[in-house]
């Protein structure tokens, strides 16, 4: 019997070696950490339970069968972060340059297939090099049965991918179907076809990088929601993100004890907002001091800087934060600040999330490339993704809420619960200098008569005050006490109920 | 004694009049331009008058302004400050007019030492030691030699009319005048067409020493000992201390004696300073005499119990002093350092913005069983503004303690303590200052910060203690956050959670091994030598995840340590150190020596247009370096301006647009080199 002990043994570790020393090495040596040592960063030491270690592929085309590697290019189990659940699978660059197989690719269908059935979190590390072609229509096949999951998946668990190397052709189709992307600066790109084909097809010379690196996806095209240094780096951090994700859509969101007194009164909040209504401020200085102890998750920080996404805690936890940035583009929603913050807020709504709102926007980005560029069905994404909302909403209006950009940033009428407003909030259908030249055009001649009218708008109207006379304001609150109340807006609402009429599914302006 | 005062001034000196004033029980008010409508001085004082907008000529130096301010509030003196209308014999003159008081030396005491020349007469005459020097014609090199000998070496020949350095010479003997005298002399006249020179003593490696005086309108006046202002970046003073490390008793008597001699010679009324420059051999020789109150007076304060500011209202009332010399007692020391909004790490350029987070030290008053003092004297707080049109000065610590060594610790301590985010600073230079063996041996010269730091400031890289100190700290850090990650919801029924308390902690590039766990009230930190247990540090904190500074105590001695998040890790800094720090678990440092060591990619070199608007401003010009962060340029559009930041640290190379240009989107602002 030992004997047989001792050759479970043998067979583990020669599994664990994957592709080999001399592999591992080079893995090593582009700056980068095998599959099991990056589940190991990934997860609780020690938690991991790997799966199907002994799988191999079974082709014989083009003498596929006279190589045959353990494990078959794809490390899949499951562990614990901060003992919570999770599942993953880390493509193995070491085997095989990690490319899918069938039986690669089942898998991964086979963890998914538990991670569903378990609502625990899926998180998949990438490094690869896209299909085995040895293999042929069976994998593709392959491919098609890890979409599909995907997307089943979607809105039931939360799925993170994260890339760490190479990541082309079908393999690029799962990590877009997942809620997040985060990839590794300089040794991870993404594309559907690489720099030789695009050679061949368009005589472009472009680097691997620059078609598909971090710093196109993560501040462009918008396809990574962040970026890291390094694989270090991108894993722990990624230990700290899951610790904001609930497991599933039902569990409601983690929760620890907080060390930031939910009282907390921050005087420097009242001095926040600049006199001068044209004068930037740093929107991210009031998350950060109304979050627990300052620490925010921003998501793409570097793509559509106007407008701020990312998670916080509030009382020990998780809430969605979603604000105009007046730093930037001061604040104005365009197609990507519109399309980067829906897709946030129908996250936090379908895994209940709470999402505290922060409104400083002077409108929607007049200009052709906007219009051209499709800015109706765009704005129009963030407007269906907040009005389809279930999850509290609570909204503060710092300074401008101009025009359809009011209605759309999480307003009353949209179905927000608890709806603020700091006494420098504007609440109005435009700028006074607009709206005066276009109400009393036929005092256009009279330069002091028009300056007349402009000072009459804005003491009427530049204010929260007729928000607030009809109730589209719940309250106008001192900013120093911003923190407090959103605590017991939060608290209040954590037994809010709300259904939506039956139906199959919605049909969200794509 | 007056019922109301007015405090034509701004900012920390403002705040710090208010404050004894209230004592007093005197009301105060305020003058405030618009850009400080939400100053410190104007919440604390009783009333306060808008003067103007923003720019000082415009505001805080309007004569006229202030007396109708005064005439507005019933304001019965003027207390102003330093900087601003403080020597102005046109203030004093205009308040007489207008039957205020002015809370100062009286016009003809200002009028006395505010020439230079004047004053340097007017001390020669009242028995002041000057520079020795000749400023008759010199005929020829032979009387050049004569008057350098009686002067005493090493001498300074220099040509009347310049400036700069140009047609400067230091000789050291009789040959060395000979030779520069005629060299001096023909630069000078090619560079100024005026070949006249003249020749002083020469002072090697000068100190400045400084007597505060006081004196009331009876015609008493004693001094209040010496401050030694020697730390000094470009003539401006960084660092003060009283006593003067220089000074013996008797040269601070003979010193003193002067002070005086000269303040009675002018019928000086008020505090005022004698400043002088000394040599390395004690030797002083006046240089000028400030008719107000100085930035650095509450090292004198500290030493001496005085409020100075309360001796000037009660003079300025018509109080006789009630001081004499025999009571002024100097005891102990005091350090001040001047907290300004400048970057040590960009030639301490000012920074002007938001100060997003203020956390000052506590001030603490010495009593019978701690005989320490920190006082922070500031008119800045948290949430308020360093604007551009002002001294970048956010506050003035001051440390008093027994010994000189004393002070300078907790000079050291209390920096430590004081955290400033949102504007750059100069606490990373003065913390390392305080560390310097140099300055704690006292061994100054007005040339000291270029002689030490000629290539610029670098902060100073932890030796093995120092490192284990923020090693623990960092350990102790990441020990409370992670126990508080083991209490998250939702974890399985049994969770594998490791015990491993093993940490590797990277300090810059050492590498520090320890395990941490509870002992007591506090967290012990065992540092791991050839495999076991070694050395162990007990610490007590009540630091809590959020807290910028870890305040607390390691084996019995207190301990500040400054961390700022980044991704993993922090920057901390202590005693003038300023290091990345990252707590790792055994295998994740395996890993991260793996990683490889990134040179930063010089990726975007162009600064864009990110929307069609129109160019309010260009920050910067061709060749300026900046860092990340700094305002390149402001757009306006939407009505709004944006402000454009360097994204990372650089040279601009060209900038291709201009104020008042309208720019289409993605037009190319500026280029990087």
């Amino acid at each position: 019997m030992k004997n047989i002990l001792a050759r479970l043994e043998e067979r583990r570790a020669g599994a664990r070696l994957g592709g080999g020393l001399s592999r591992i090495d080079a893995q090593h040596k582009r700056g980068k950490l095998t599959a099991r040592e990056r589940i190991g960063l990934l997860l609780d030491h020690g938690s991991f339970e790997e799966y199907d270690m002994f799988v191999e592929h079974r082709a014989t085309e083009f003498g596929a069968d006279r190589t045959k590697i353990p494990g078959d290019g794809v490390v899949t189990g499951w562990g614990t972060i901060n003992g919570r659940t999770v599942f993953v699978f880390a493509k193995d660059f070491t085997v095989f340059g990690g490319s899918l197989s069938e039986a690669h690719a089942q898998k991964m269908v086979k963890i998914q297939d538990m991670a569903l059935k378990a609502r625990a979190p899926i998180i998949g590390l990438f490094d690869a090099g896209g299909a085995r072609i040895q293999e042929g229509v069976a994998a593709l096949g392959g491919y098609g049965e890890v979409f599909r999951r995907n997307v089943h998946a979607s809105g039931v668990i939360p799925q993170i991918s994260v890339i760490m190397g190479p990541c082309a052709g079908g393999d690029v189709y799962s990590p877009a179907m997942t809620d997040f992307i985060f990839m590794v600066r300089d040794t991870s790109y993404m594309f559907v076809t690489g720099p030789e084909v695009v050679k061949t097809v368009t005589n472009e010379i472009v680097t691997a990088e620059e078609l598909g690196g971090a710093s196109v996806h993560a501040t462009r095209s918008a396809v990574a929601d962040g970026a890291f240094e390094n694989d270090v780096e991108c894993l722990l951090q990624m230990r700290r993100f899951v610790d904001f994700l609930p497991a599933d859509s039902g569990s409601g969101v983690p929760e620890w004890p907080s060390f930031d007194d939910v009282e907390r009164v921050e005087n420097s909040l009242d001095t926040l907002v600049p006199d001068n209504p044209n004068k930037p401020y740093d929107m991210k200085e009031l998350i950060h001091k109304v979050v627990d102890e300052g620490d925010f998750f921003e998501l793409s920080p570097s793509f559509a800087k106007n407008i701020l996404i990312g998670f916080g805690r509030i009382a020990g936890r998780t809430v969605g934060f979603v604000a105009n940035q007046p730093m930037v583009l001061a604040g104005v929603l365009d197609s990507d600040a519109s399309r980067k913050a829906a897709r946030f807020v129908r996250f936090c709504n379908a895994f209940s999330i709470p999402i505290v709102t922060f409104v400083d926007v002077p409108g929607f980005l007049p200009g052709t490339a906007q219009e051209s560029g499709g800015l109706i069905k765009n704005g129009a994404k963030l407007l269906f993704a907040y009005s389809q909302c279930t999850v509290p909403l609570v909204t503060v209006i710092t300074r401008k809420a101009f025009g359809g950009a009011y209605d759309v940033m999480a307003s009353k009428h949209i179905g927000a619960d608890v709806n603020y407003a700091w006494p420098s909030a504007q609440i109005a259908v435009m700028g006074a200098k607009g709206a005066v030249e276009i109400i009393f055009r036929s005092d256009l001649h009279d330069p002091e008569k028009i300056q007349a009218r402009t000072h009459e708008y804005e003491d009427r109207f530049m204010s929260p005050f007729v928000a607030a006379e009809r109730g589209y304001i719940d309250e106008v609150i001192m900013p120093h006490s911003t923190r407090r109340r959103i605590a017991r807006a939060l608290s209040m609402l954590r037994t809010k109920t709300l259904e939506m009429p039956a139906k199959k599914h919605d049909n969200l302006p794509l | 004694m007056f019922k109301r005062i007015l405090i034509a001034n701004r900012g920390e000196i403002a705040c710090r009049i208010i404050k004894t004033a209230r004592r007093m029980g005197i009301a105060t008010v305020a003058v405030y331009s618009d850009a400080d409508k939400d100053a410190l001085h104007v919440e604390m004082a009783d009333t306060a008058v808008n003067i103007g907008p923003p720019p000082a000529a415009q505001s805080y130096l309007l004569i006229d302004k202030i007396v109708a301010a005064c005439r507005q509030t019933g304001a019965e003196a003027v207390h102003p400050g330093y900087g601003f209308l403080s020597e102005r014999e046109a203030f004093a003159e205009a308040l007489k007019e207008a039957g205020i008081v002015f809370i100062g030396p009286n016009q003809r005491a200002i009028a006395a030492m505010g020439d230079k020349i004047e004053s340097k007469k007017t001390a020669a005459a009242a028995g002041v030691s000057t520079v020795p020097g000749f400023l008759g014609t010199i005929e020829d090199e032979t009387h050049a030699v004569k008057i350098a000998d009686e002067i005493g070496y090493p001498v300074m020949i220099k040509a009347s009319a310049g400036g700069g350095g140009k047609g400067m010479r230091i000789a050291y003997n009789a040959g060395e005048v000979a030779e520069g005298f005629s060299r001096a002399r023909s630069e000078a006249r090619s560079a100024f067409g005026d070949d006249r020179v003249f020749i002083e003593k020469f002072i090697v490696d000068p100190r400045h020493v400084e007597i505060q005086v006081l004196g009331d309108k009876h015609g008493n006046v004693i001094h209040l000992g010496e401050r030694e202002c020697s730390i000094q970046r470009r003539n401006q003073k960084v660092v003060e201390e009283a006593p003067s490390p220089l000074l013996d008793a008797a040269t601070r008597e003979k010193m003193g004696a002067q002070a005086v001699a000269l303040a009675k010679a002018v019928g000086y009324d008020s505090a005022g300073t004698v400043e002088f420059v000394a040599g390395q051999d004690k030797s002083f020789y006046f240089l000028e005499m400030n008719t107000r109150l100085q930035v650095e007076h509450p090292v004198t304060e500290l030493i001496t119990g005085v409020d100075l500011v309360e001796q000037m209202i009660r003079v300025a009332a018509g109080e006789k002093l009630t001081l004499t010399q025999k009571d002024v007692k100097i005891s102990g020391w005091a350090v001040e350092s001047r907290v300004y909004a400048e970057d040590p790490f960009r030639n301490f350029l000012p920074s002007i913005g938001r100060v997003v987070r203020m956390r000052t030290p506590i001030e603490r008053t010495a009593d019978g069983v701690d005989k320490v003092t920190v006082r922070i004297d500031t008119g800045v707080y948290e949430g308020g503004e360093i604007s551009l049109y002002y001294d970048p000065l956010i506050a003035k610590l001051i440390t008093h303690a027994d010994s000189r060594a004393g002070a300078i610790d907790m000079q050291a301590r209390a920096l430590d303590r004081f955290y400033v985010e949102g504007i750059r600073h100069n606490i990373p230079f003065l913390s390392a200052l305080m560390q310097h063996p140099r300055w704690a041996e006292g061994r100054l010269s007005t040339r000291f910060i270029a002689e030490e730091w000629p290539d610029g400031f670098v902060p100073l890289a932890p030796d093995a203690d120092k490192e284990k100190t923020i090693a623990a700290v960092a350990a102790v850090m990441e020990f409370q956050i992670t126990e508080r990650k083991r209490k998250i919801s939702g974890q399985m029924k049994h969770p594998h959670v490791p015990g491993d308390r093993r940490r590797i902690v990277l300090v810059g590039k050492s590498e520090i091994e320890l395990e941490v766990e509870r002992e007591g009230n506090g967290i012990a930190v065992h540092f791991i030598e050839n495999g076991k247990r070694g050395p162990k540090r007990y610490t007590e904190s009540a630091w809590k995840p959020g807290d910028p500074v870890w305040l607390g105590v390691i084996d019995d001695d207190p301990v500040a340590v400054q961390a700022t998040d980044i991704p993993n890790g922090h920057v901390m800094s202590h005693h003038g150190i300023e290091v990345k720090v990252y707590v790792y678990k055994p295998w994740e440092a395996f890993a991260i020596r793996l990683m490889p060591e990134k040179v930063k990619a010089d990726t975007g070199k162009k600064v864009m247009c990110p929307m069609p608007g129109l160019v309010l401003s260009i920050d910067v010009t061709p060749g300026q370096e900046v860092k990340a962060g700094e305002t390149l340029a402001i757009i306006e559009a939407m009505k709004m301006e944006n402000v454009l930041r360097a994204e990372r640290d650089g040279t601009v190379a060209r900038v291709l647009a201009k104020k008042g240009d309208s720019l289409p989107v993605d037009a190319v602002i500026l280029e990087f080199a």
